[in-house]
């Protein structure tokens, strides 16, 4: 369970200080995938990375299973951050690595012997049905496949949370599916706390059941997937028209990403 | 001219030794000193994993004014440190010191250079993977910038091999101090010709193996 209390996030001082998330509360529950879409610059990345304080919020308290990360000491912070797993845009996999090195080096961090660590990456991998790439380095592989070893990466640890920055900006958008059906099957098979940042609707509506909006730093609104769906939902805010609005699209390239493959979590969302 | 070859053959043999002996001590040395060194200048950098700008900014000052000595400068200029430390101001050994001397910090802003330009992105995982600092540092910052390191060893040596032409003034004798010696004080050119061809190929063996080494290293 995530709990964030009136959390803010600001930069610089005096005149020049710039607020990116201002006085954010929201409550995730266990196991259920939240959310969180907004236009470039709205602050919707810096929440995320506020959650396992890779921003420092500036004020308000980050609670993970009751306990507010905020407080913890450097140490404490480690720990708790093996508790968090968390994917990207750009993957960031170490490339001089291989990928169960890669995905070692997550357990290695977290503190696991020597001994276990071979066999918990190929597990982890094998979620991911990269098991046969364990010894490909990350620039043998296509982008889906890059952020796949990463989802096996922020899992081998067995986080009970997930953070997700935009994790499908950047892989082709027909890849686009095949992430979102991971991350879906990940949240059912291991009721993993999931948090994704997306700026593609499509994504969003297919994966989350509550949506946050934010704009300007400032959450504006939070609708259940559900609700959408119903159309049991009268927006106040534009991109909360945008969900609504099956026919609009934002981004050029989710329209794509929607011709199959997402819809296929779609449906699987309808059963 | 071939006799003269033959003749003088054994003190250019020596000249090549004292050369390779001069880099095998010096750059060793400045990597295991500059590459700590450098790991600092990024650690506490503005964009380093934890900003002491106060910090950064005496060693980067310091850093600088070590970069700023022309080496023949620093040769003549450290000689009171040099018999402290060797006990002797001639030689080989008396050059190797302010080698390594130049060659730490030159060699330190190779690695905060190589660091940095690696970008957040891996830096930010393993941070929320829960990794130490010291970590952080050694299982990816410095695994990814292995390929750039190497190539950094290999301009490096290529540049301390022409410094050490330089040693001749102390009597370290050397390959460029050979050419010095034969061909411009005594005019045996065909002695200066040879002494340059054997310096090209030391060059080019060296960019030659370091670069094949850095792309064999690099997986991206």
């Amino acid at each position: 369970m995530i709990q964030l209390d009136n959390v803010s996030v600001s930069y610089g001082r005096g005149e020049r200080e710039f607020c990116a998330v201002k006085d954010v509360s929201l409550h995730v529950p266990k196991s259920s995938i939240q959310g969180i879409i907004g236009f470039s610059g709205a602050g919707k990345s810096t929440l995320l990375r506020s959650i396992n304080l890779l921003e420092r919020p500036s004020a308000g308290r980050i609670l993970i299973d009751g306990t507010d990360l905020t407080i913890l000491n450097p140490a404490q912070l480690r720990e708790a951050r093996h508790n968090i797993g968390m994917i990207f845009q750009h993957f960031n996999l170490v490339n001089n690595l291989t990928v169960r090195k890669n995905v070692e080096l997550a357990l290695k961090f977290a503190g696991v012997s020597r001994a276990f660590r071979k066999e918990k990456a190929r597990q982890a991998l094998e979620i991911v049905d990269l098991a046969s790439k364990e010894n490909a380095y990350p620039g043998q592989l296509s982008g889906g496949q890059k952020q796949r070893v990463a989802i096996a990466r922020a899992l081998a640890p067995q986080p009970q949370i997930l953070l997700c920055d935009e994790p499908t900006s950047a892989v082709d958008p027909r890849t686009t599916g095949s992430i979102l059906q991971y991350l879906k099957d990940i949240n059912t098979e291991f009721g993993i706390t999931t948090v994704l940042v997306t700026h593609e609707m499509n994504v969003v509506k297919a994966l989350a059941d509550e949506i946050a909006i934010l704009e300007g730093g400032a959450l504006v609104e939070q609708v259940s997937t559900k609700d959408i769906r119903r159309k049991n939902f009268i927006p106040t805010s534009d991109i909360g028209a945008y969900l609504l609005d099956d026919s609009i699209r934002l981004n050029p390239t989710v329209e794509l990403a929607a011709s199959e493959p997402v819809q296929s979590v779609e449906e699987l969302h309808h059963v | 001219m071939f006799e003269r070859i033959v003749e003088i053959y054994p003190e250019l043999l020596t000249a090549l030794g004292q050369t390779f002996t001069m880099i095998a001590v010096a750059i060793p040395l400045a990597i295991a000193g500059g590459t700590p060194l450098g790991i600092l200048l990024y650690l506490w950098g503005p964009d380093g994993l934890s900003p002491r700008p106060k910090v950064h900014k005496v060693l980067d000052t310091a850093v600088n004014i070590a970069r700023s000595f022309p080496f023949l400068i620093l040769l003549i200029a450290i000689i009171p440190f040099t018999r402290l430390l060797v006990g002797t101001t001639i030689g080989t050994a008396a050059v190797i010191v302010p080698l390594t001397i130049n060659a730490v910090p030159y060699f330190a802003r190779f690695v905060e250079q190589n660091l940095t330009q690696l970008g957040q992105g891996t830096v930010e995982a393993a941070l929320a993977m829960g990794a130490k600092h010291r970590q952080v540092i050694s299982h990816v910052l410095l695994v990814d910038a292995i390929p750039a390191l190497v190539g950094s060893v290999t301009i490096m040596t290529v540049s301390f091999i022409s410094y050490s032409a330089m040693a001749g003034l102390v009597g370290g004798g050397g390959i460029g101090d050979f050419a010095i010696r034969y061909g411009y004080y005594r005019y045996e050119t065909p002695l200066m010709v040879l002494a340059i061809l054997l310096m090209i190929a030391l060059v080019s063996l060296v960019q030659v193996s370091g670069s094949r080494l850095s792309r064999a290293l690099d997986k991206r």
